[in-house]
Parts: structure tokens; C-alpha cells; sequence
């Protein structure tokens, strides 16, 4: 079997070779060629437009829908009435105490989480790129919180957090902060931040990877001109190696923040679908008000806004992915 | 993730006088060592203990003979059994199938060249990036109108499983557009002579697909199938809206069900959580390099 496919591999690689020496277009076989070429769109549709059909249907019918359903003041059992459409649920979000909480606190939890991953991440990346032995266990288990679900995850930190007997509090007291050992998702205070601390441990891995790609994409001529400069090893990293990673920062941002919006899940686990005002999150609260109060026009239009706010991160990424021909 | 032994541009190489000696370097790799797993290795020590242990023992300390028990774990899988069969049924058919759509799709709008390709992949590319929660009322209603279960009354064994069937081609549909850009990324690098070679021997598209490019794709394969496995067994949100009946839990389902009813039982949850996670746990310690690609391949 494998040694058919070889041998067909060999003729096919001797067959294009005389194709390139005959010089293409004025042979016969050139003719065939661009023939071919010409007729490929209707060949291709038989493979990409099933799945894009799919896609279609569940990501862009249903994200439309979704829409119109915001616009229709459905709640309860009945079916919703796409008759008399408005902007009435948008209307009531900046009169709803709770929506504004969950706004601000997913605002928060976006650029608090994306920013403390990539540091956390970028200072890994650095760590593990010294040339240490044993480098790739150190990486396996950096990231291995990634390869968790959120429903474990809040499983385990749930006992993390646990304010008597959990992990975070007997070492803080171990080491003498007895003052630090707070009820970290009991008190509201301090529900958002340990959330937040949770997930870092979840994805800065994530980060680490991602930076170092970046870092052993850059070329070892930059260390050496550093070095004949005589710069200290903290100040070549900060002027001449980071620098030149911002390509690296965008692409884990965008993919970092649109975990951050998918964080439901952890949330829900650990706090169910009412976190409070302290924690509760755009998700959260678009599964609480449709899924358990069936306001389905106000969860909707509430999902609208999450949607709005992942293409205001996720678009101008992808246009200028596109502007850079990296698509 | 392409890292050639050759290419380290480690400092200490480089520098002789190193701020930081090697051994506060390790030193700090050890400690975020002792940070990354020790979630984890307290968990699992608690999971070994009775009630009164983990009350009376430290969260990081191995269980004394005195509080040791296995009775958890035996607790904790009594509780999820059902939820692991119900998610292997339907996890399974939605990672091969996406993945193996994702191949179709990418190699339709890389390896047959036609104008207007870019925007149909920006199109796949923009479902990667969707929050889920702006389809889910749109999904319920889908569903509920389809009325799976009673289309399938025909087979018992189906019907009874119709939530898992809706949720095995609703992970297959959000699951392409990742699948795609995997995959394409791939072909982008593939030589494309000889296939314009196979072409001129009379080959026809698809013939090229299954003799030549398939072939070629099954170390992408494995990279989307564990990625693609791990997202959809680690999911619960799907599972939350349609899965209603108890029967059908899946594994998350059921594990968000023991932690929310054994409140103080730490030790029963650890072990679930340990039992619900072992899966991804297993393929990504065998398959770390892998999934390392499928979780970068994105960006």
C-alpha cells in the first residue's frame, strides 16, 4: 500500500519535471493545463460547499436570527411574533443595573485576563528559551491547564479558593500572611480577581507558546549585535527582543480575549447562573435571563452585544491579517 | 512550533556574565512548576482522602494511612458513568466528522485555484472567532422545530438519543471553520506540481483528494482530531441547551451536577474531576507536540 503510493509519487515528480523543462504553454500538455485550470471552479464546489453550507446555516443564519429575535419582545412559552420589531431590549440595557454590572465586569475581565496571560506568558516564554535542560517537560507542564475543561478547572479551584482548608490560604498562612487568607470567592470584593487568577493559570501557557514561536523566529545575528554592544542581558530582551514580537502579542490577544468571553462555562460551574454583580459576566447573564427567566428577546439582544464586542476585537485582526496577504 | 535543535537563542549561550545565575533560573522553573501543578497534585491527594482527612490534613499532603480511602473515586464514577459513555457516543462522530469536512473544505479553497476563494475562507474564518452564546437561542429553536426525536421514531435506540445527535452536528457545524483553516494552512504548503501533474494523467479532482492529498494530510489529521476531540469533550455550554434529557448527560453535564449537589465533598469532586478530565489528559501527554500545533495553528 505505502509502496504503491510511493511509486505513484516518483511518477508523478518525474512527470512534472518534463512539464517545466518543455516550456508550458506552446506544448499540448501546457494547453491541458490551463484548460484544467479554467474549469476549477465548478470542480471545487463538490468539496467546500457542503461545510459551507453547514457554516452558513448554524454561524451565519443563526447569528441573523439571533438578531432578529432581539428586535421582538419575546418571552415566556408562546412563539416569538417577528411583526412588531424594535430596539426596546436595546433601549432598557443602560437603565439595567445588572447589564451594566456584567458589562463592565466582562470589559474588566477581558484586558485584566489578556494582559496578565501575555505578561505571565512572555515572562515563561523567556524562561524556558535559555537553553535549560529538560526544556520540553517544563513546557508540557505549563500548558498542560490548557488541555483541562472549565468545568474541571472550576472543580479544582473551587477547593483552591476554599477559605479554611483550600491550598491558596494554608500557604499564605505558612508563609505569615495570615492577612492575606480571605474568602476569595466568597467575599465580592475579591470574585472577579480570583476568577481572573484561575484562568491566568488556565492560558498563560497558551501565551508562553505562542511567544516562543515568535522568539525562535528571530534571528540569532540580533543577540550577537546586542552582545558586541555590550547591553545588559534585561535591557537587550526589553529594546531588541520584544520589540519584534508584537506580531506574536496580537495573534495571542485576539485568541486570548475571545477565551475570556468564552469563560461562561467556568463561571457557571463555580457559581451557577447568578454570580452576583460582583462576577457576573455577559455570558452568564445571557444564559440566566433566556435560559432560566425565558426573557429569549432580552438574551438575545444581550448576546447581540457579545457578538458585537467579539467582531470589534476579532475584525480588525482579520483585516489585517488580509492587508498583509497572510490569509 | 517548529523549533530545529540548532535554532535556541538562549542568553547563555551569548552572555557569559548572566544576570540571573542558572540556579535561580531553575529555581524559578521549579517554582512555576509547583504553581502549574499544584492545583492538580492537590486535587488528586484529596480525592484519596475520607472527609475528615482533607479537613484535619494539609491540601498539599499525601493521605496518612489513617484517612486513606479509595471510596470517592468509586463514588465520583458511579456518578459520571453514564455521562463518559454519553460523550465518548457523541464527541467521537463530531471529530471526524468535522475534521474530515475541514480537510474538503480546505483543500476546495486552497488546491483548486478560482477568484472569490480569499472570501469564502474569511467567511469559514470568521466562525472561529464566534461567542457562542449569540447563536444558542436561534439553536434552541432549531431544534425544537427539527424535532429529531420524533423523526427517528422509526429506531428506538436513535430517538432515545436524539439530544446527543443534535449536539454531534452541532459541534460538527462550529467545529469546520477551525477544521479549515488547520487543514489549510497545511495545503498552502503542498507542493502543488505534482498534483497538476496527477491532472494532466487524467486524474480527476477528486481522484487527486483520495490519491495524493489525503495521503499526504494524516499528520494533520492527527494534529485536528486531538484538537478537535479536546475542544468538544471539554464543552459544556452546547450540552446545557440541548441536552434535557437527564438520561443523556454528558460527562461536563454530569460533572457540574456532582459539584453543584456535593457541596462540602471536595473529596468526591476531585475525583470526578480527575475521571471526567482523564481523556484529554492521557492524549495530551502522549500527543503534547500535536496539540501544541492544533492550539497555535489557529494564529
Amino acid at each position: 500500500m505505502r509502496t504503491d503510493f510511493e511509486r505513484l509519487l516518483a511518477r508523478l515528480r518525474r512527470r512534472s519535471s518534463t512539464l517545466r523543462t518543455d516550456g508550458g504553454t506552446s506544448s499540448a500538455a501546457g494547453g491541458r493545463l490551463s484548460r484544467l485550470r479554467h474549469g476549477q471552479f465548478v470542480q471545487s464546489l463538490p468539496f467546500w460547499l457542503p461545510p459551507a453550507l453547514l457554516v452558513g446555516l448554524f454561524v451565519y443564519g443563526a447569528v441573523s436570527w439571533n438578531l432578529l429575535i432581539s428586535l421582538t419582545d419575546w418571552t415566556g412559552l408562546a412563539q416569538p411574533e417577528y411583526t412588531d420589531l424594535g430596539f426596546e431590549m436595546y433601549a432598557q440595557m443602560p437603565g439595567d443595573a445588572s447589564f451594566v454590572a456584567a458589562f463592565r465586569n466582562t470589559v474588566v475581565l477581558l484586558v485584566v485576563f489578556t494582559v496578565v496571560s501575555l505578561t505571565i506568558g512572555l515572562v515563561l516564554a523567556i524562561l524556558v528559551d535559555q537553553n535549560i535542560r529538560f526544556e520540553n517537560t517544563f513546557r508540557t507542564i505549563y500548558l498542560l491547564p490548557m488541555a483541562l475543561s472549565f468545568v474541571v478547572t472550576a472543580v479544582f479551584w473551587s477547593w483552591m479558593y476554599n477559605p479554611t482548608t483550600g491550598v491558596i490560604n494554608t500557604v499564605l498562612r505558612g508563609i505569615g500572611l495570615d492577612v492575606l487568607a480571605l474568602n476569595w470567592i466568597g467575599d465580592p470584593r475579591t470574585r472577579l480577581g480570583a476568577i481572573i487568577f484561575a484562568l491566568t493559570w488556565q492560558f498563560s501557557g497558551y501565551a508562553m507558546v505562542v511567544y516562543l514561536a515568535g522568539l525562535r523566529a528571530i534571528p540569532t545575528e540580533h543577540y550577537e549585535a546586542a552582545k558586541v554592544d555590550g547591553a545588559s542581558a534585561f535591557r537587550m530582551y526589553r529594546r531588541v527582543i520584544v520589540p519584534q514580537l508584537s506580531a506574536a502579542t496580537t495573534s495571542a490577544a485576539v485568541v486570548l480575549m475571545v477565551f475570556a468571553l468564552k469563560a461562561f462555562d467556568f463561571i457557571f460551574v463555580m457559581f451557577g447562573d447568578n454570580p452576583g454583580r460582583s462576577a457576573d459576566i455577559l455570558a452568564v447573564m445571557m444564559f440566566r435571563v433566556a435560559f432560566s427567566r425565558s426573557q429569549w428577546a432580552y438574551g438575545a439582544a444581550v448576546a447581540t452585544v457579545l457578538f458585537l464586542m467579539a467582531l470589534s476585537v476579532v475584525a480588525p485582526y482579520l483585516y489585517l491579517q488580509y492587508k498583509r496577504g497572510d490569509l | 512550533m517548529t523549533t530545529a535543535r540548532g535554532s535556541k537563542t538562549g542568553l547563555a549561550r551569548r552572555f557569559e556574565g548572566l544576570d540571573i545565575g542558572r540556579v535561580g533560573l531553575y529555581g524559578v522553573l521549579f517554582a512555576l512548576i509547583a504553581f502549574y501543578l499544584s492545583p492538580l497534585w492537590s486535587g488528586f491527594m484529596t480525592a484519596f482522602k475520607t472527609r475528615t482527612g482533607f479537613v484535619q490534613t494539609a491540601p498539599l499532603a499525601p493521605p496518612t494511612p489513617e484517612w486513606f480511602t479509595v471510596e470517592p473515586w468509586q463514588l465520583a464514577f458511579a456518578t459520571l458513568q453514564g455521562g463518559l459513555v454519553n460523550s465518548v457516543l457523541f464527541v467521537v462522530p463530531a471529530t471526524l466528522l468535522s475534521a474530515f469536512l475541514g480537510s474538503l473544505a480546505a483543500y476546495g479553497l486552497t488546491k483548486l485555484s478560482w477568484r472569490g476563494q480569499v472570501g469564502v475562507l474569511v467567511l469559514f474564518l470568521a466562525g472561529v472567532f464566534l461567542p457562542y452564546q449569540s447563536v444558542l437561542v436561534p439553536l434552541r429553536q432549531f431544534w425544537s422545530a427539527v424535532g429529531l426525536a420524533s423523526l427517528l421514531s422509526f429506531a428506538p435506540f436513535l430517538a432515545d438519543r436524539a439530544d446527543l445527535i443534535e449536539l454531534t452536528i452541532t459541534h460538527t457545524a462550529y467545529g469546520i471553520p477551525i477544521c479549515t483553516i488547520l487543514f489549510r494552512s497545511y495545503y498552502k504548503t503542498m507542493d502543488d506540481e505534482m498534483i497538476e501533474a496527477a491532472r494532466l494523467d487524467g486524474a480527476s479532482a477528486f481522484g487527486v483528494y483520495r490519491r495524493i492529498v489525503l495521503p499526504l494530510s494524516l499528520p494533520m489529521f492527527a494534529v485536528t482530531l486531538i484538537y478537535q476531540f479536546t475542544q468538544i469533550w471539554n464543552d459544556l455550554l452546547f450540552a446545557l441547551v440541548l441536552v434535557t434529557s437527564r438520561s443523556n448527560y454528558v460527562v461536563t453535564q454530569s460533572l457540574n451536577e456532582l459539584q453543584g449537589s456535593l457541596v462540602q465533598e471536595y473529596n468526591i469532586q476531585m475525583a470526578g474531576a480527575f475521571i471526567a478530565a482523564l481523556p484529554t489528559i492521557v492524549i495530551y501527554v502522549v500527543f503534547g507536540r500535536q496539540f501544541a500545533k492544533g492550539i497555535t495553528g489557529a494564529s
